[in-house]
């Protein structure tokens, strides 16, 4: 085809600026919330939602923080996300040590109750789940989501950890095993640090997921000073004291946290991106 | 299961560390799957004894017409959340990868990638805190955008193909990574052949680009579906199912059956029935995933 070797400039260009034009329009909530956020009420209602701000007015977010205790809930989301993260990846390591290294008698049945485990809808769990918590007094406690998220992560991590491990180099476990060492000193001394790369992968990646879970949380945290983040915005939005620049603030101060975890966490997540395509 | 024919020394006892997971698994999965089974043939208020009243929570629920709606925007969701993402994504990432990568340099092509990928690092409640702000109908941004006056989220007709638009646009940026991902790992031989005799993009991309990537279409289209199935969240926060149910879907069915309404047993109804079609795709999908490797 002739016309496919001469560079069609008009053309690759039309490409790029559709292309670009697209990344815009994907890009544009995050623009205007980020606008508006900090505009006084006054110069929203004069200027609308397009204006560009003519100062650095920061009464809103800083109102929004206040009444919510913002700082309170960050802290709730840091404490869940982050003990979810580490439970679930000993959970999962410890499971994927029986299963993939141990080889333990019927593994594959017990992998595909984790996979069921871990496609089950949380509405199928959610009300048993609310009332056992009520009875033995967890209801309303971090300590409940903490318990409840570790399991239905380590059901996932379980599901990858263990066909990573089906591939861990025997000779090593052998000779450490021929050295004397027991199944516990293999773990935390050999398998553990070899496969570090993965496990770090996971815990990013359950501390992300865990961070941005809503259902149950909604439910299980009710009082204020146990809301996380996402369960503080998503209640608050459409309150009587929300105006048009404080809900922006709001939205705001629920984009910061994720967009810094994408950034900090960006170079092992795009390692791991089909890593937690299975999920 | 055979056992295999080697086992060194000390092989045996692994199963002990199975046991705390056992012990969680039981108390968080097992035993509240169980009870809500068990509650679905029951009529409770969440105190006192539940009634058994055997199979009436479903001949109830299969003459619900809420119900059905809720499945009907489900699908509509399927298409939102797995089906476009899916088919603009492949456009995409392809365009990106041996379009854009090659002529403007491999730079370009993540700086765009990372612009579609962006919406999908939010907690998905805080996306719908967001779009809730850009539509709101007297203060939003759209329609100061376009010079309307219209109330995206509180029209019946046009509410769900608000939410479903949102869900795109949440979503996109998923397909495009899995696939760029794919496509490095494809042999580019092929391509480059087919380019020397004379195959246009389109032809290149139908053949040659879609074939290559299979797996990954198959995963990001069965875990999408899975997604739209349970979603939630967007929901709660742009809609609550509303107005009237132009936007019920089966998770907020259940939790208004749960929590506002006090009928336990037919909102475990409603839970278990989800809970098998979501079993039945998964095991559909990888079915159709393990006939065609």
């Amino acid at each position: 085809m002739s016309a496919e070797r001469p560079v069609r400039a008009p053309g690759r260009w039309a490409v790029l600026a559709a292309l670009a034009l697209l990344a815009v329009v994907m890009l544009s909530p995050f623009l205007i919330v980020t606008l508006n956020a900090f505009k006084s009420p006054a110069e929203y209602s004069s200027g609308g939602p397009l204006s560009l701000p003519k100062g650095l007015y920061l009464d809103g977010i800083i109102d929004f923080w206040n009444r919510v205790d913002f700082g309170e809930k960050l802290w709730n989301s840091l404490l869940i996300s982050g003990a979810v993260a580490i439970g679930a990846v000993v959970l999962s390591v410890l499971n994927a040590y029986a299963l993939g290294i141990g080889r333990v008698r019927g593994r594959l049945w017990i992998l595909v109750l984790f996979l069921v485990a871990n496609t089950l809808p949380q509405e199928s769990l959610v009300y048993p789940l609310y009332y056992l918590s009520k009875q033995v007094g967890l209801y309303d406690s971090k300590l409940a989501v903490i318990l409840i998220f570790t399991v239905i992560q380590a059901a996932f991590g379980t599901y990858l950890l263990s066909s990573v491990l089906g591939q861990f180099p025997r000779e090593i476990l052998e000779a450490a095993s021929i050295d004397g060492a027991g199944k516990w000193r293999a773990l935390s001394r050999i398998v553990v640090p070899i496969s570090r790369p993965t496990l770090s992968v996971l815990l990013i990646f359950f501390f992300i997921w865990t961070w941005n879970e809503f259902f149950l949380p909604l439910i299980f945290l009710i009082s204020n000073d146990n809301q996380t983040v996402p369960v503080a915005l998503g209640v608050l939005q459409g309150e009587k004291m929300m105006d048009a620049t404080m809900s922006s603030a709001s939205a705001l101060l629920g984009i910061v946290p994720a967009v810094a975890f994408f950034l900090i966490f960006q170079r092992t997540l795009t390692r791991g991106v089909t890593v937690g395509a299975i999920k | 299961m055979a056992p295999s024919p080697v086992r060194p020394r000390g092989r045996g006892g692994y199963w002990l560390f199975l046991i705390p997971s056992f012990v969680l698994f039981t108390v968080v999965i097992v035993v509240p799957f169980v009870m809500n089974v068990a509650t679905s043939f029951t009529r409770w208020s969440g105190v006192g004894t539940p009634t058994w009243i055997g199979l009436d929570n479903y001949t109830k629920l299969f003459k619900d017409e809420r119900f059905w709606t809720s499945f009907e925007h489900n699908a509509a969701l399927i298409v939102a959340m797995a089906v476009v993402p899916t088919v603009i994504g492949l456009v995409l990432s392809a365009a990106l990868f041996d379009y854009i990568g090659k002529k403007f340099g491999s730079r370009t092509a993540s700086a765009l990638r990372a612009a579609y990928y962006l919406p999908q690092v939010l907690p998905v409640a805080v996306a719908g805190v967001v779009w809730n702000w850009m539509l709101h109908p007297s203060y939003g941004a759209v329609n100061a955008i376009f010079g309307t006056k219209v109330n995206w989220l509180g029209d019946p007709d046009l509410a769900l193909a608000t939410v479903m638009a949102i869900m795109v646009w949440f979503q996109l940026g998923y397909p495009v990574v899995i696939f760029m991902a794919g496509l490095q790992r494809a042999d580019p031989a092929l391509h480059e052949a087919a380019e020397i005799d004379g195959a246009s993009w389109w032809r290149r991309f139908w053949h040659i680009t879609i074939p290559q990537i299979r797996p990954e279409i198959f995963v990001v289209l069965l875990t999408c579906t899975i997604a739209a199935l349970k979603v939630f969240g967007p929901i709660f926060v742009l809609t609550r199912g509303g107005p009237g149910n132009a936007t019920m879907v089966p998770s907020y069915f259940s939790y208004l059956n749960f929590f506002e309404k006090a009928n336990v047993g037919y909102g475990s109804a409603i839970a278990t029935v989800l809970a098998l079609i979501i079993v039945v795709v998964t095991f559909l999908f990888l079915r159709v995933q393990e006939r065609d490797s």
